[in-house]
């Protein structure tokens, strides 16, 4: 952005909708919008909480196990999609159904199965992120080059020396792709799938302070979330910036 | 059965003792495509035999038959008199689009066949890098194939196959995707490795001239549906000058008759 021939730094807009945040807080237009400032106090009230560092342990604990389990069970079955057409014409509708589907409306139903625990939250996460994962992996698979499948077929590979040694490297960047828009998706999962089992973690505090009409601990808590989705986007963008130079060169 | 055959009158010689035997082989593709009609063929060991035919008269899906890639319709191939159902160790396949694995080291690429046979690994990479040197890529051996030319990446196409030490060696136009100049290199460098190596080679190939040039015998397929129209025997002397070859009058008279034989296909 230029004003008056000179480049702005990015982070000046962040610095901008701060103030009018602030204002419009100090304004008290509404209860709903505490200022920034006061946000910022308790925020760093928040970080001397301990219901904060253990919410913050089980998200990061559910984050990983149920991103883990997604990618561990996601790629080898969008991998074997790829490549047979009866598992594809048995499991692609139900994985194009749940690709766009209200997923949050499951999550009751895991909810009185599994209960209000990390099992749930877990599979809230799985819930999310496995079907990009499946799909872009599928994708991959797909677009392997008929000529390696028969270099592998032609200098006698087993299947699974095919699926290891070929089909995953293959479609490698496919699969990378589809762990990053899944481990984004998985965000989505570990916050949503707390907010409504809401008895554990960051729902449990959310339930708190809402009930509470705590909106300066409300805004807060909020703030830390989205730094932390704004970080492991970040963080994945980079790793995928660095397997880029894989995927121009394989052909 | 009575054989009718209109090739050229060759003097009568020993055969050697065919080591691939394709029988009756014919192949049907969905929607009623007859890409290969019966085809009887046997191909002498540690012979070069060119299938030589113009595009898409199924001399790539015959080569593809005999490596166990593709099923037959009806009829059998047999490699040593036993009946093919698939792949086996002893045929290898050299790629018209080379079927490097591009994230892998041209070692490990051409290591590749017994690697899968759970060979160790300073064990395969020792027969890897002499197959490697002998088609001229010493020193190559920790590139990767998007570093190397198109004729290199054949050269390794190349050492792969050579490497599983396999009887017979198919190979589906090999040098068409490289250019002009460096085709002639790999075509007298094969002459070279054929003379060493007594293997059996299957090459599949749309240049007369090629097929001329590196072939002892040469089989050639006519179209819709495929077929073996004749065989010819190329007696060309091969040792010596390279270039000798080219210039030789039997070389020019094949590349004519089989021109002449091939042309009504292409009207």
């Amino acid at each position: 952005m230029e004003i008056f021939g000179r480049r702005l730094p990015a982070a000046l807009s962040l610095l901008f909708w701060a103030a009018v945040w602030e204002i419009a807080g100090r304004a008290e237009l509404t209860t709903l919008f505490p200022p920034l400032s006061s946000v910022l106090v308790r925020l760093g009230e928040l970080f001397a909480n301990e219901a904060f560092w253990g919410a913050l342990a089980l998200t990061a604990r559910t984050y990983v196990a149920g991103s883990a389990i997604a990618i561990v069970a996601g790629v080898p079955i969008g991998l074997l999609m790829g490549r047979s057409g009866v598992l594809d014409k048995l499991l692609l509708p139900w994985v194009n159904t749940f690709i766009s589907a209200p997923l949050s409306a499951i999550v009751p139903v895991i909810m009185a199965v599994f209960g209000f625990g990390e099992t749930t939250i877990v599979l809230t996460v799985i819930l999310f992120a496995i079907w990009i994962i499946i799909l872009d992996a599928r994708a991959g698979a797909r677009s392997i080059s008929p000529s390696l499948v028969e270099m592998a077929a032609a200098f006698g590979a087993t299947r699974w020396q095919a699926f290891s040694k070929i089909y995953l490297w293959a479609a490698l960047p496919e699969i990378l792709t589809g762990v990053r828009l899944g481990l984004i998706r998985a965000v989505k999962g570990v916050i949503i799938g707390q907010l409504l089992v809401s008895v554990v973690g960051f729902g449990h505090l959310f339930e708190i302070y809402s009930s509470n009409f705590l909106m300066e601990h409300m805004w807060a808590l909020l703030l830390v979330l989205f730094a932390l989705a704004f970080v492991i986007d970040e963080g994945l963008g980079r790793i995928e910036r660095k397997v880029e130079y894989f995927a121009s060169s394989r052909n | 059965m009575t054989s009718s055959t209109n090739a050229p009158v060759t003097p009568a010689r020993v055969e050697p003792p065919p080591i691939v035997e394709v029988r009756a082989v014919s192949k049907v593709y969905p929607g009623d495509v007859t890409a290969l009609s019966a085809i009887s063929l046997d191909f002498p060991d540690g012979q070069l035999t060119s299938l030589l035919g113009p595009s898409g008269c199924g001399k790539t899906t015959l080569l593809k038959i005999i490596a166990g890639l593709i099923p037959v319709t009806s009829g059998e191939v047999r490699i040593n008199g036993r009946k093919v159902t698939g792949p086996g160790p002893e045929r290898s396949f050299v790629f018209q689009d080379f079927a490097l694995m591009p994230w892998a080291t041209v070692l490990r690429n051409a290591a590749f066949g017994l690697e899968l046979r759970g060979i160790a690994r300073s064990e395969r990479e020792a027969v890897a890098e002499g197959y490697l040197a002998q088609v001229g890529l010493k020193g190559f051996e920790q590139k990767y194939p998007h570093e190397l030319s198109g004729g290199m990446r054949q050269r390794v196409g190349l050492a792969r196959a050579l490497v599983v030490n396999s009887a017979v060696i198919l190979m589906d136009e090999p040098f068409s995707a490289v250019d002009e100049q460096t085709r002639r290199k790999f075509q007298e460098d094969l002459l070279e490795l054929t003379a060493r190596e007594r293997k059996t080679f299957i090459f599949v190939t749309h240049s007369i001239e090629e097929a001329v040039y590196i072939s002892d015998r040469i089989a050639l397929i006519s179209p819709r549906p495929g077929r073996v129209s004749q065989i010819i025997d190329v007696a060309i002397p091969r040792r010596g000058d390279a270039d000798a070859i080219r210039r030789h009058p039997t070389y020019l008279d094949s590349v004519e008759s089989i021109w002449r034989g091939l042309r009504q296909y292409l009207e």
